[in-house]
């Protein structure tokens, strides 16, 4: 084997002739029209014990939560329970098939009914829709509610505004949904700047629709001025959008509801431990208002009571999640925004998200919040004098926010060596470069998973790194040292891509 | 459960007490390490941390049951999955856009390892090499079997891939009109109406194989094999009348009938998307599922999703990054070719390795399977009194037949017979869509027979 590869490709293993895996032959000659066939078909030819060793040895190039702490800010790596797993598998649920009729479907939905309903109790909000596959189609969703309900109520508002800290899908989605998109910024202790607000609202006057923001911020802080700016909002009669990407801080310590949020998106591959792996799937359910329930996505979940949905509302409260069998219907609401995708979501992700937090409980949800916040506010302790804190006079909530610029001016190191050399520590690094407001970032989330202990080690490992820089900033500025690979030519890859074998 | 403040120690000053330790097994810290932490961290009570949340909003009573332990949720998730019927435990004659395919046992336990499942976006090319290379193969992959020259890394399902598809139409011709044939999925039509109504873009579902496309439209958009099982034979013309118009043809296929049919490039596609769940993928109730993405090299830049390139590390060696991440939105923001930031790794990874498992013999054969299996039980239904199938076009997997009784009645006679039956299409007439794989046994083929001999008496 040529030495300058870590692993062969599929394409360089396979050889004319060998299987993985035979089928049974057909028991006659397929008549398939000629002109239909195909000629040729380069699919790789790897024998079996060659498959599993390609896949085996390729995951082990990677960190993952089940082998290193991965506190990795604003994604909530967190204990992906393996119970979760085992129910997914499940055949009552694994080969149940989207098209079957309700009545065939009634497990499955009693989770997702469960599930609408445990969403709209833990965030203060009257109703819940599933079907938004991720995070950012979660965003799409709700953007497109609150477009078909001004719509609906003779209003024509094109603009929306987000906080120049906020997640590049926030931006993006806005402009996926038809509005111009208006910055605001943050006054300097991180809270929203209530005077640019206003001044930004009335600049755009009756053309705003909604404010989009992110509560605990990017920052990792929990804004102050929140339920002045939903008022502020409010009163100019656009509607407040929460994303939901930093829930597990406030899980069971406050319900974004309550402060005045119209609608929100949760990422259940955050808070709710749906495994990462490795770029999706997740699932982003959207969770509104009365007002906007009539415009949720396809379908709904709803108590098929003699026919009738619900009334809006009525899916509140949890305390009897499962009424007898056979009572679950799939609807579209009545000014529903259409699908998004092929089915009803991705039931599995629910499933998970419905078991984590029937692990958990009311207390537990409560108990998790709480250790996410002390984790990363112990974090935060233990690192402030080697690393310069972005908001030094606050507590944190679920993440901690630093900036490398001490190291940068001191001998040139960037957030991007900080977070190479902690690949030779053993983690896998922090957020760099994220919020874009900070310089050199570094957004650390240790999540309510990690021990004592490996905090305490993480933030050894922080620190030694803090005095590398000051006695050999070479070390950290060529790291990593241990990783199977060294830095990658990432620019080269943009200009001369090649995206296939 | 209703949770009674009363019992926690100090509920009348509440943001001084804090809720009382349950030693949970995801919740590793005990009652001493938090007193350790909040002595280093300044403050007396972990409530203190949460005095930015408004008193009066600070912890508001939850409604939700009691915790389960692990043993308790086991139990209660099988009283729910029990109260589903299944193609676990029935004869499954249900397709319509989900297929229940063979799926190699050396899949699960490699895409359960931990290092793949619970790992995050391959930000950091350096610790992540694995799940990137999977992405590179994954993308080569999806190029082979669809005959275009780039593919991403992923989409949602097939319906937002397709639906992202055509709003890239719009981008690179610069047009506002999609027309999508009428025998697209419906649920994939609706998908592309809720996409393209965000930017205000006009959805015309034109009559199959009827299309009329002027200067206005950005794209066509067909289905192969099509929402009734139909293979096109005519597809070529279709690119043509697309291309002629200026518009970009966009094609949505089954990946598994790629191992027998025509690949999508051959009759001219500039855009080929499809549903990867028939690769393998659990039905799971409609997801996760992962939609393939691939199209024509000159419009690479202008694809939606994440996409991985091959390069060089520091000392020459071979590696995998993220790439033409300019597009993206955490890069381009407002400018992005999409808010997409996910690519359904897990799933595209379980198609990619049953791909790699099934090899091109192993999918021809699969193919050939299927269409023999529902050819012969669509023969034999020909044959029953009340019934027929209809066969004036080449058809893949599923097919409508037309039935004596209304379908719904059928398929609750068939239920009650250990069977899920087809799917129902009626227009003025009785009809049915049927879909037979290579899962379907021999046995269930006669029992299906027999069952609808006896409904239709």
């Amino acid at each position: 084997m040529n030495d300058n590869r870590l692993e062969p490709t599929l394409h360089e293993l396979s050889r004319p002739g060998r299987v993985a895996v035979t089928m049974p032959a057909p028991s006659r000659r397929a008549n398939i029209p000629p002109e239909l066939l195909r000629d040729e078909l380069r699919l790789p030819e790897i024998s079996q014990l060659d498959v599993v060793r390609h896949y085996t040895r390729l995951s082990q190039l990677n960190y993952s939560i089940d082998t290193q702490m991965y506190p990795l800010g604003s994604c909530t790596m967190k204990l992906n329970p393996k119970v979760n797993d085992a129910i997914t598998a499940m055949p009552g649920f694994a080969d149940a098939h989207p098209m079957q009729t309700a009545d065939q479907s009634q497990g499955s939905l009693a989770v997702m009914h469960g599930l609408q309903r445990i969403l709209a109790e833990i965030t203060g909000m009257d109703d819940a829709s599933l079907a938004p596959l991720a995070g950012a189609q979660g965003e799409l969703a709700g953007v497109l509610v609150i477009k078909a309900y001004l719509e609906s109520i003779g209003e024509k508002r094109t603009t929306i505004v987000v906080p120049d800290s906020a997640h590049g899908t926030n931006p993006a989605t806005a402009a996926m949904a038809g509005f111009n998109v208006v910055a605001v910024q943050p006054q300097p202790d991180g809270d929203m700047d209530l005077e640019h607000l206003r001044e930004a609202l009335e600049e755009h006057g009756p053309t705003v629709a909604a404010l989009m923001i992110t509560q605990p911020s990017t920052l990792g802080l929990f804004d102050r001025n929140i339920v002045q700016v939903a008022k502020v909002v409010h009163g100019h009669g656009a509607l407040m959008y929460g994303d939901g990407a930093n829930l597990n801080a406030i899980t069971g310590q406050v319900k974004p509801g309550d402060l005045g949020f119209d609608v929100m998106h949760i990422n259940l591959h955050k808070t709710f431990s749906q495994p990462h792996g490795g770029g999706g799937p997740g699932a982003g359910p959207i969770v509104v208002k009365e007002h906007l329930v009539p415009f949720l996505p396809s379908p709904h979940v709803v108590l098929d009571a003699g026919g009738s949905t619900l009334e809006a509302g009525s899916n509140r409260g949890s305390s009897n999640l499962h009424p007898p069998a056979s009572s679950f219907a799939l609807v579209d609401p009545p000014f529903s925004i259409g699908r998004l995708g092929a089915f009803h979501g991705n039931f599995a992700v629910l499933l998970r998200a419905y078991a984590y937090i029937s692990s958990l409980g009311g207390e537990g949800l409560r108990a998790m919040s709480e250790a996410a916040v002390l984790n990363a506010n112990y974090i935060r302790a233990r690192l402030r004098d080697a690393y310069y804190l972005a908001h030094e006079e606050r507590t944190c909530m679920h993440e901690a926010l630093f900036s490398a610029k001490k190291q940068k001016a001191q001998a040139g190191v960037k957030a991007l060596d900080i977070a190479k050399r902690l690949i030779d520590y053993g983690y896998h690094p922090p957020t760099m470069y994220f919020p874009l407001v900070v310089d050199e970032a570094l957004l650390i989330e240790p999540t309510e998973s990690e021990s004592k202990e490996t905090v305490d080690a993480f933030c050894d490992a922080m620190l030694a790194i803090a005095r590398e820089v000051e006695t050999d900033p070479e070390l950290v500025r060529t790291a990593p040292h241990t990783a199977p690979l060294g830095r990658l030519d990432e620019a080269t890859a943009a200009r001369k891509p090649k995206l296939r074998w | 459960m209703t949770i009674d403040v009363a019992r926690i120690p100090d509920a009348p000053n509440r943001r001084l007490g804090d809720t009382p330790i349950v030693q949970h097994p995801y919740i590793p810290l005990t009652d001493d390490d938090r007193k350790a932490m909040l002595a280093t961290v300044g403050v007396r009570a972990t409530a203190d941390l949460f005095a930015d949340i408004p008193a009066e909003h600070f912890r508001p009573e939850i409604d939700l049951p009691d915790a389960l332990t692990e043993l308790e949720l086991l139990d209660h998730t099988r009283t729910l999955a029990a109260r589903n019927r299944t193609a676990a435990d029935n004869a499954c004659f249900l397709g319509a856009g989900a297929y229940r395919h063979f799926r190699p046992s050396l899949i699960d336990p490699l895409v359960m390892r931990g290092e793949f499942l619970t790992s995050y976006t391959p930000y950091q090319p350096e610790v992540a090499q694995g799940t990137l290379q999977t992405i590179f193969e994954f993308q080569s992959l999806v190029c082979e079997l669809t005959g275009m020259d780039v593919a991403n890394a992923g989409m949602y399902d097939g319906a937002s891939a397709l639906a992202e598809a055509c709003l890239m139409a719009c981008a690179v011709t610069g047009r506002k009109r999609i027309a999508i044939s009428d025998r697209v999925h419906p649920n994939s039509i609706a998908t592309v109406r809720a996409y393209a109504h965000g930017r205000d873009i006009p959805v015309e579902v034109q009559p199959h194989g009827e299309f009329s496309l002027s200067d206005e439209y950005a794209c066509l958009a067909v289905q192969q094999p099509d929402f009734l099982g139909r293979m096109a034979v005519a597809a070529s013309e279709w690119g043509d009348a697309a291309h002629h118009a200026g518009a970009l043809f966009v094609v949505a296929a089954d990946p598994v009938s790629l191992g027998l049919f025509r690949a999508p490039a051959q009759y001219g596609a500039d855009i080929v998307v499809g549903e990867g769940q028939s690769l393998g993928v659990p039905l799971s109730f409609g997801g996760p599922y992962v939609g393939l993405f691939a199209c024509r090299e000159k419009y690479t830049r202008q694809m939606p999703g994440r996409i991985v390139g091959e390069t060089t590390d520091t000392n020459g060696r071979r590696g995998y990054v993220l790439t033409l991440q300019t597009r993206e939105q955490h890069i381009r923001r407002e400018r992005a070719t999409s808010n997409i930031c996910t690519s359904q790794q897990l799933i595209a990874l379980s198609t990619a390795m049953y791909l790699a498992t099934l090899g091109p013999t192993g999918l021809r054969r699969v193919g050939e399977l299927c269409f023999d299996k529902a050819h012969e039980l669509a023969a034999r239904i020909e044959h029953l009194p009340g019934f027929s199938v209809e066969d004036d076009e080449p058809w893949f997997h599923e097919f409508v037949v037309r039935t004596p009784k209304p379908p719904v009645e059928i398929n609750a006679a068939l239920l009650e017979r250990g069977i899920i039956g087809g799917l129902d299409v009626s227009d003025i007439r009785n009809r049915m869509l049927l879909c037979v794989t290579e899962m379907n046994t021999a046995d269930e083929l006669d029992r299906m027979v027999e069952a609808l001999a006896e409904v239709s008496r």
